[in-house]
């Protein structure tokens, strides 16, 4: 940063110009239309995941679970299922998505409990991608997952197995942000023990959650805001749908027990208000940055090289129409000199190969001939050898051999 | 009649202070096996029972240290002493049991260690040359920790408990209850009860013929509070210059003690004030009745089946086959 400051010449102003006013136009603006955020909850049946959530909102997002009867089947998996609500405060408009997760945790082998939430979270990734790969993206709807809460069991030990798997798995995809339920457990040292014992697990095993950071543009307060709010981390927090009433008479959101009353929102109670002042009032537009341009970036990316592709850095080349034509018709080009060398080629060998084929038949039929010739040949030297022989036996003969021919037989050159 | 009257006393009701000055003498042995989770509260609760500190917690606590993989068990004895009874308390803790992402067979441990007692006491009672007393290391009670705030019974929970209500008498308990209102508990106790009786898990106290009134009261109001939501603590607390055992939060104190805050009194009472014998003659009369009836039948029919095969040699017919039974790995002293 430091490097292209010295090119940038600063300069003073005379009078007020106004383009500080740039940020509350934008404000204007994104009021007009609107937020979504899209928030995962993880944990297992019965540790406060909807109270929680209608807590933190202050609307029952999840309506109340039924009493489901003894013979039913358990939940065999992981179902990943979602509500949407538009609230509204002070004239902002928020569209909030809880997706649930019913099921994890919840059966006896949880080895692959993780996988179908990882696939919920990739495949929002993929709509999102084909989303910007579209021609038209004047209307991209964002479902991705902006934070995943996940919900660790007050052991007071240290994280489970199925803790660390799932985290493990999911900390690069999404923002994670670990609390522990049902804090009401757990006296204020055992706490103190436990978010240390937790924290050096998280350590150990190289798992990111999501922490508040603060640069060097923040104000002192914001700073000191997020160095409280990363010093309680991970939030001990509790949820309450009711009210009670105080001995003083004050009625408070929280849940009584026979020695006292643990209060929601109150601080020395448990987490719950910092939890909802990171997630909601400091650090949602933080989330959703993080998870447009680090999450999904680093997705897309891993996304697109395991498919193939490759840098192609012609892309960013000027379009120029004529020289674009001019290529194409040399390309063109070039294919039919191709194409033509190659017919003639074919041509050429077949010519060839009829060639031989008929001068090896010529071979042949000349050596039949000459076969021929030669049985031809002694045939006639046969016949003409025999010939010879019935003309020696015709010579005129002696007159004792003159005899009358009568009773002697003739040969058939009619001597005898 | 007066109880002292020379002519028609005759004393047999001393029987009682015999037996009692017998086993001031010989002692018993008590044997409770804890089953659940990591972080349940098993060490805690069985601490605060016994008022002392029995057994460490086997829970991880450092990120270095490695996840079990399978049930382990650990069984730790030692002597108790009040008011000149002595017991040998041996309890035994089972670290990564369910501790896994994969709990398929984690029971397989304690099942097997709990059927290798019986065996072992069978090998025993069998010899010819038997020892006067056998040293007794059954399983005469399980605590079985159930988690606060589900629904109800996990499949995991279903699974185990079908398995040791067979072999063990089985106690469930809540032991972290105060992460539960009291409305919720009741919500929880009812659904428990409704769940155990769906799967036909039995759990101990079971009904039997020789109780009389009185016992089948107690009976019914300890299955109202089964399972037992209770709190543990090893800590001392101070208030309003009163010491009790307690956790302190910042919104109130529990005192463990108190039965509005838990059932820990009424626990305590029933496995050690009122049915401590009766846990200890029900693991002799009826777990391990039946697993000698089966182990025996067993034997049994592997010697029919020996012959047999013996027979089925001379003849080239195929045996029968039949189960093998319960082979202890380890001969218990």
């Amino acid at each position: 940063m430091k490097s292209t400051s010295s090119s940038v010449s600063k300069k003073k102003m005379q009078g007020y110009v106004g383009f500080s006013n740039f940020p509350n136009q934008v404000h204007r603006r994104s009021v007009k239309r609107g937020f979504n955020f899209t928030l995962m909850v993880v944990g297992e049946a019965g540790i406060g995941k909807s109270t929680l959530i209608n807590t933190l909102f202050d609307t029952k997002i999840f309506p109340d679970r039924e009493e489901v009867p003894p013979n039913a089947e358990p939940i065999k998996g992981v179902d990943v299922t979602s509500m949407s609500a538009d609230i509204q405060e002070n004239g902002v408009k928020l569209k909030l998505t809880v997706v649930d997760t019913p099921g994890f945790g919840d059966s006896i082998n949880n080895e692959d409990a993780w996988q179908p939430i990882l696939e919920n979270i990739e495949s929002r990734f993929d709509a999102y991608l084909a989303q910007e790969n579209r021609v038209n993206r004047s209307k991209i709807s964002d479902n991705r997952i902006d934070a995943v809460i996940y919900f660790i069991k007050p052991t007071g030990h240290s994280l489970r197995a199925i803790d660390i798997e799932f985290m493990k798995r999911l900390h690069t995809k999404v923002n994670l942000i670990p609390i522990i339920a049902k804090a009401d457990t757990l006296t204020a040292r055992e706490l103190d023990l436990f978010k240390a014992r937790i924290l050096a697990d998280i350590n150990y095993h190289g798992i990111q959650i999501f922490k508040p950071v603060s640069d060097e543009f923040d104000d002192p307060e914001t700073v000191a805001d997020n160095r409280e709010i990363l010093s309680k981390i991970p939030f001990a927090v509790i949820g309450s749908e009711k009210f009670v009433e105080r001995p003083d008479g004050t009625s408070v959101r929280g849940r009584r027990y026979p020695w006292g009353i643990i209060e929601v929102e109150n601080e020395d109670h448990n987490d719950f208000i910092k939890l909802r002042q990171m997630l909601l009032r400091s650090h949602m537009e933080e989330l959703k940055d993080t998870t447009d341009m680090v999450l999904y970036e680093n997705y897309r990316t891993q996304k697109l090289l395991t498919m193939g592709h490759v840098q192609d850095n012609n892309v960013f080349r000027e379009f120029n129409p004529v020289m674009q034509q001019e290529e194409e018709r040399r390309a063109h080009e070039a294919k039919m000199q191709k194409m033509e060398a190659e017919m003639t080629a074919v041509f050429q060998q077949k010519v060839q190969e009829k060639e031989a084929k008929l001068k090896q038949s010529e071979e042949e039929l000349y050596a039949r001939h000459k076969e021929m010739k030669t049985v031809l040949e002694k045939q006639r030297a046969d016949l003409d050898e025999k010939k010879k022989r019935a003309e020696v036996a015709m010579r005129p003969v002696t007159p004792l051999e003159q005899h009358p021919t009568k009773g002697k037989k003739k040969n058939i050159f009619g001597g005898f | 009649m007066s109880a002292n009257d020379n002519q028609t006393y005759v004393g047999f009701d001393t029987i009682t202070q015999q037996m009692e000055r017998k086993f001031l003498k010989r002692g018993f042995n008590f044997n409770v096996i804890l089953v659940g989770e990591s972080g349940m509260g098993k060490s805690t609760l069985v601490n605060s029972i016994f008022s002392s500190h029995l057994v460490d917690s086997q829970g991880r606590r450092t990120a270095q240290e490695v996840i079990r993989k399978t049930t382990e068990i650990s069984p730790v004895t030692q002597t108790l002493e009040e008011n000149g009874v002595r017991v040998k308390l041996t309890i035994i803790d089972t670290p990564g049991f369910g501790d896994q992402c994969n709990n398929e067979g984690c029971w397989v441990p304690v099942i097997k260690y709990i059927k290798d007692q019986h065996a072992a006491y069978l090998e025993r009672e069998l010899k010819p040359q038997r020892d006067r007393v056998i040293s007794d290391t059954r399983v005469h009670a399980c605590l079985y920790f159930l988690n606060p705030g589900n629904r109800g019974l996990r499949p995991l929970d279903v699974e185990v408990l079908k398995r040791l209500t067979e072999v063990t008498n089985v106690i469930p308990v809540i032991a972290k209850s105060d992460s539960m209102t009291v409305d919720e508990r009741t919500v929880f106790k009812r659904r428990i009860k409704e769940e155990l009786a769906f799967h036909r898990i039995s759990v101990y106290p079971y009904a039997s013929d020789e109780d009389d009134d009185e016992d089948r009261a107690l009976n019914a109001s300890i299955k109202e509070l089964v399972p037992f939501a209770v709190v543990g603590s090893e800590e001392i607390i101070e208030i309003d210059g009163k010491s009790i055992r307690g956790r302190r939060h910042g919104w109130g104190v529990i005192n463990i003690f108190d039965e509005g805050h838990s059932d820990f009194v009424h626990l305590r009472n029933f496995l050690l004030r009122t049915h401590l014998s009766d846990l200890v003659e029900v693991t002799a009369q009826r777990h391990y009745e039946q697993f000698r009836t089966s182990q025996l039948r067993q034997i049994k029919e592997m010697r029919a089946q020996q012959a047999a095969a013996a027979a089925a040699g001379q003849s080239g017919m195929p045996a029968p086959s039949v189960p093998l039974p319960h082979q202890p790995t380890m001969a218990q002293a």
